[in-house]
Parts: C-alpha cells; sequence; structure tokens
C-alpha cells in the first residue's frame, strides 16, 4: 500500500464519470454497455460487475484491452443472501502496471456460468478449485473433476452452510 | 455423481494409445519436492501427456481463515508456504492494512523488506539445493543448507522460531528486533555473495549439470502468460514483470535493484534468472542496513495493535484494549481487497473480504505455484520422461502452497 489511496466511488454511475478514461472501462464500453451492471473504485480497486451470461465475451474484451495476465479467479458464498454466489476474476495488465477485478453473482440454485479457459488456460485449476469447493459449474471446461478434495466426496467445504468442524 | 466419473489413470488408460504406457509418479517420489502425484502417458520414454494430481496435503486453511479472528490467521498463513513464511506474513498483513486504511510505520517496513528478502534467498537456497540434488550434484545441497541455517537463526532470533515466523503483525511487527540483529544480519550479507560464487563454480561450469538444463522445459512467453506462470519462470521465459518494481508495495520503491531476465525459456535460464536474482536480494538487504529508519515499528492504533506488555502493566486503558482485541478481535471496515506480492516462488495474492466483523468473510490465498504447475505439461511434452525431474526441480513448486 504505496501508493495514496485515492477517493471511492461507488456505483455504476460514479465510475463512469470519475475514471471515464480507464481503458478497461472504456473497452467494455465500447463492446458492450449492457452487460456492465455494476461497478466500483474502492481502496484504488476497480470492480467491475458482469451480466452472468457476459464473462466470457468481458473478458476477452479486457484481454484484447491490455488486461493480459490472468491472475487469480475465486468465488464468495453470501449465504443465505441473494444472488448467493460471487466470482471475482482478478486480472493483471503488464502494460499499465494496474490489476482489475471483474465479478459475476450467480444464484445459488445449481450455479454455473462460462468457463474462460478458452480466454485463459490458466483457469483451468481455478475453476475445478471453485467447482470442487463451492459447487458451481463451469460451462465448457475441458476437466470439471475435484481437484483438492477426494473424488467421492459429499459436499462443498468452503460454501457457509458447510460446518467448519464437526459432523456434517 | 457424473461429473466426478473417471479417475485420472482409467482416463489416461482409456484414451492412451495401444503402444502407449500410462505410469504413476509419486505422491511419495522423493523427486515431486512433497506429495505431487502425476499419472503419465509415455510412448517409449516420450511424455505424450501429464495429468497432475493433486491434493493430498489440502487442509482447508481458507475455510479455518474464516472462523479465526483477523490477527489470528496469521499463523495459518506461515503453514501455507513454508519455505518463504515471511513473504505470506507479509502478504496477509499487507491487505487486511488496505482493508483498514492503516499503514505500518516507516521503519517496520523497512524491516519487512530486510526480512521478506532473507526468506526469498531462503527459498532460492532450498532450490537450488534441492534442485541440483534432483539432477545428481548432491555437494551443492549441503552447501546451500549451511547457508540458510544461517537465515533460520536470523529468523529464530526475531521471531522466536526458525520456520513459522508469524513475525509481521496487522500494522507492524511483534516486536523490535534483538539489539544485534542488524549487525548479524550485516555479517550474514558480508559472506553471502562468495557463497553464491561458491555455488556457481560447482554448478555453472558443470557439464552434466549443463547438459541436464540447456535446452530443456522450454515454455514460451506467451504460453507462460496464458498458463498463469509468475516468478523466476515468467521472468526467465523473457517477460519482464516483477511486482516489487511494477507496483510496489511496503516502500519498495525506495530500492535500487535490477530485475534479471532471461529470454532463453528453459530450466538453465531458470537457474540464471535465480541466481542473479539472490545477488539483487542481498543488495536490497544492504540498502535496508544502510538507511534503517528509527521510530516505533507499530502504528499508533491501540484498538488494532496490541499494546507493550509494559504499558499493559501501568495503564488502565492499554490493559482494557489488550483484553477487547484477544477476546473479541477488532472489526474491519466492510469491503474487498486484492493484494499482491511478488515471493520467491511468484506472485502470491491474498483476495480478503470482510463483511464489518472481526472475522474474515473469506481469505483466498493465490499461490504462484498452483498456476505454474499448469504449466508443467507444455513444457514437458514431447521430451524424454528423465527430463521431466530437472523440469520439476526448476519451476520450484511447494505442495503447502498448492494444496493450502
Amino acid at each position: 500500500m504505496t501508493e495514496t489511496v485515492k477517493e471511492a466511488l461507488i456505483g455504476r454511475a460514479a465510475v463512469l464519470e470519475g475514471l471515464p478514461e480507464h481503458p478497461a472501462v472504456k473497452a467494455i464500453l465500447a463492446w458492450n454497455p449492457q452487460a456492465l451492471t455494476d461497478a466500483k473504485f474502492d481502496r484504488n480497486e476497480l470492480t467491475l460487475t458482469i451480466a452472468t451470461d457476459a464473462i466470457r465475451a468481458a473478458l476477452q474484451t479486457v484481454q484484447a484491452a491490455g488486461y493480459n495476465f490472468f491472475e487469480d479467479m475465486t468465488a464468495v458464498d453470501w449465504f443465505p443472501a441473494a444472488p448467493r454466489f460471487q466470482l471475482s476474476y482478478h486480472i493483471l495488465s503488464h502494460a499499465y502496471k494496474e490489476r482489475i477485478r471483474l465479478r459475476v453473482m450467480l444464484e445459488g440454485d445449481s450455479p454455473s456460468v462460462d468457463s474462460i479457459t478458452p480466454v485463459w488456460p490458466a483457469a483451468n485449476f481455478y475453476e475445478r478449485e471453485v467447482f470442487d469447493l463451492f459447487g458451481i459449474r463451469f460451462d465448457g471446461h475441458p476437466n470439471l473433476r475435484r481437484i483438492m478434495m477426494p473424488d467421492e466426496w459429499q459436499g462443498h467445504p468452503l460454501r457457509k452452510d458447510y460446518p467448519v468442524e464437526g459432523y456434517r | 455423481m457424473t461429473e466426478l466419473a473417471g479417475m485420472p489413470t482409467l482416463e489416461a488408460a482409456q484414451g492412451a494409445k495401444d503402444q502407449h504406457m500410462v505410469i504413476n509418479m509419486g505422491p511419495q517420489h522423493p523427486a515431486t519436492h512433497g506429495v505431487l502425484r502425476l499419472v503419465l502417458e509415455i510412448d517409449g520414454e516420450i511424455i505424450v501427456r501429464i495429468y497432475p494430481e493433486i491434493g493430498y496435503l489440502h487442509t482447508g486453511i481458507e475455510k479455518t481463515c474464516e472462523a479465526k479472528f483477523y490477527q489470528q490467521v496469521i499463523p495459518m498463513t506461515d503453514r501455507v508456504n513454508y519455505l518463504d513464511p515471511l513473504s505470506n506474513n507479509l502478504c496477509y498483513c499487507l491487505a487486511v492494512e488496505k482493508l483498514l486504511g492503516l499503514r505500518a510505520p516507516e521503519k517496520a517496513e523497512w524491516i519487512r523488506v530486510m526480512l521478506t528478502e532473507l526468506s526469498r534467498l531462503n527459498s532460492h537456497l532450498i532450490w537450488l539445493g534441492t534442485h541440483a540434488m534432483d539432477i545428481g550434484a548432491l555437494t551443492v545441497f549441503l552447501y546451500t543448507f549451511r547457508e540458510r541455517e544461517d537465515i533460520l537463526r536470523l529468523f529464530e532470533a526475531v521471531a522466536g522460531q526458525r520456520m513459522m515466523t508469524s513475525y509481521f503483525r496487522i500494522g507492524g511487527l511483534s516486536m523490535e528486533p534483538p539489539l544485534d540483529f542488524f549487525d548479524r544480519v550485516q555479517a550474514f550479507i558480508r559472506s553471502f555473495p562468495e557463497k553464491i560464487d561458491e555455488y556457481s563454480n560447482l554448478l555453472t561450469g558443470n557439464p552434466i549439470f549443463r547438459n541436464r538444463l540447456k535446452g530443456v522445459g522450454i515454455l514460451s512467453a506467451a504460453d507462460a502468460i496464458a498458463l498463469g506462470v509468475t516468478g523466476p519462470p515468467l521472468r526467465a521465459s523473457g517477460v519482464d514483470i516483477d511486482l516489487r518494481r511494477d507496483m510496489p508495495y511496503s516502500g519498495y520503491e525506495k530500492f535500487q535493484f535490477k530485475v534479471p531476465i532471461s529470454t532463453d525459456c528453459d530450466c538453465w535460464a531458470r537457474y540464471e534468472v535465480r541466481l542473479v536474482e539472490m545477488r539483487e536480494s542481498v543488495k536490497i538487504i544492504q540498502q535496508t542496513l544502510d538507511g534503517m529508519p528509527e521510530g516505533p515499528v507499530k502504528a499508533d492504533a491501540p484498538k488494532i495493535v496490541l499494546p507493550d506488555r509494559e504499558k499493559m502493566k501501568t495503564q488502565m486503558e492499554a490493559l482494557i484494549h489488550h483484553f477487547k482485541i484477544v477476546t473479541e478481535g477488532f472489526p474491519v471496515p466492510a469491503g474487498e481487497v486484492y493484494q499482491g506480492i511478488e515471493a520467491g516462488h511468484g506472485q502470491t495474492g491474498y483476495y480478503v473480504v470482510s463483511d464489518g466483523t472481526a472475522k474474515p468473510y473469506r481469505v483466498h490465498m493465490r499461490y504462484p505455484s498452483f498456476a505454474t504447475l499448469q504449466a508443467l505439461e507444455t513444457m514437458c511434452k514431447g521430451r524424454m520422461l528423465a527430463d521431466l525431474v530437472a523440469v520439476i526441480g526448476s519451476i520450484d513448486i511447494v505442495l503447502g502452497e498448492i494444496d493450502r
């Protein structure tokens, strides 16, 4: 946290007004403004919320805009709130020396989303991990099997309704 | 469940052509640096496919973190990557500090940089020793562990622990380092460059070592980026990125150092890059020793940072704060942050989500080995089986951080 913390911008309108020249925001707007459902710039981190069915195309768009490195993806379980699951993709740009977060929200009932392995093969293990520990399916994933837990395991340990200790 | 059908062995066996053989390597194989299991499809001695099978060390650390107070998570982070513990401490502390809007005092930042670089040396020394040992050069292992012992003694001096340091705290350090600590670091740093020469003398000109590494495990820059490879293997593929320089944290912008890169893309390039990195780490540590600022090592945030023992015994308020922090933790403003750092093995990142309570709602750890392991197949496909051991050594994976 060497850099100074800039003022937070909460909400889609505030981000569009405050960061109109941001390369990722520009690219997403030029591609499909409807896909950007929410946005925030908080603690120097830009978060763009994308419509669930558009995530693969959105990641292709930011990839073309210079955000070339898939760094991380994971899920957050907001149980019992709805929509239940949040997927966070952290994308790094080697050119801009900057990171953005794209996120999608998923309903809790048999959640599934497009796999982004066609965009970044690096997402392979990450999506398997989310599938294993959260039970979110990734359509088009080449090898969607459990990765951490034994293959015959029942349940998804990182869900909030899965206890930390004791019997299930 | 249909999605779980097909163990990798069966899957490989079903897809394999008649003349191909499917063999198992690990999880107890000494060259897999832990409990990595690889299911290999081979054609004679040529590798056709590799199916990494991981999870043998999965302990659910991310789940455990959700049941702990923020300050109680720090000891968990040591155990994820036990070869580079201080980098993990640093990354987690920086992430929580970012959530809190808190910054550690300058002296704490400098000591953090010094110890993180020592931790990087520690990690690289283990890599060099075990990598050379896998190739058959056993002597180097004994030499690198001699120096590693010195580093562990330094860790013990500050943290009381050799491997599981947990020395950094949210808002600074757990305590001042002992009085003669900087002199001891200086003595170590003064002699260390000669030791690197010593390793280099043993290996760089060694024809067996050269032949086992040169032209082996080729990973192009495009493949490395597509597969999420970071750290020394990425820089050895010619991508010039180092978060310490490009996205500085913890005051790294104040230090002068070079980022070695190589365009050879092979195991030899990774060896060379890491050797130069060790020399650059020594330069950074020297700069921290020369310019060490004065001041406190804990931020002035009594509701977050534990008070000094002395104050606790004399001041009522300090005692109350201590009691509250230990029994109830401290609330962290709601939000989500991702903090990335350049650790010894590559880019480590902590994604911490807070819901405003004293326990993290979600802690996700991005560890470099997890992504780097995916590149193993690309590096080994169409190559000899014997090269696999050299490649595993050169990407320097730690199974603790893959499985978490």
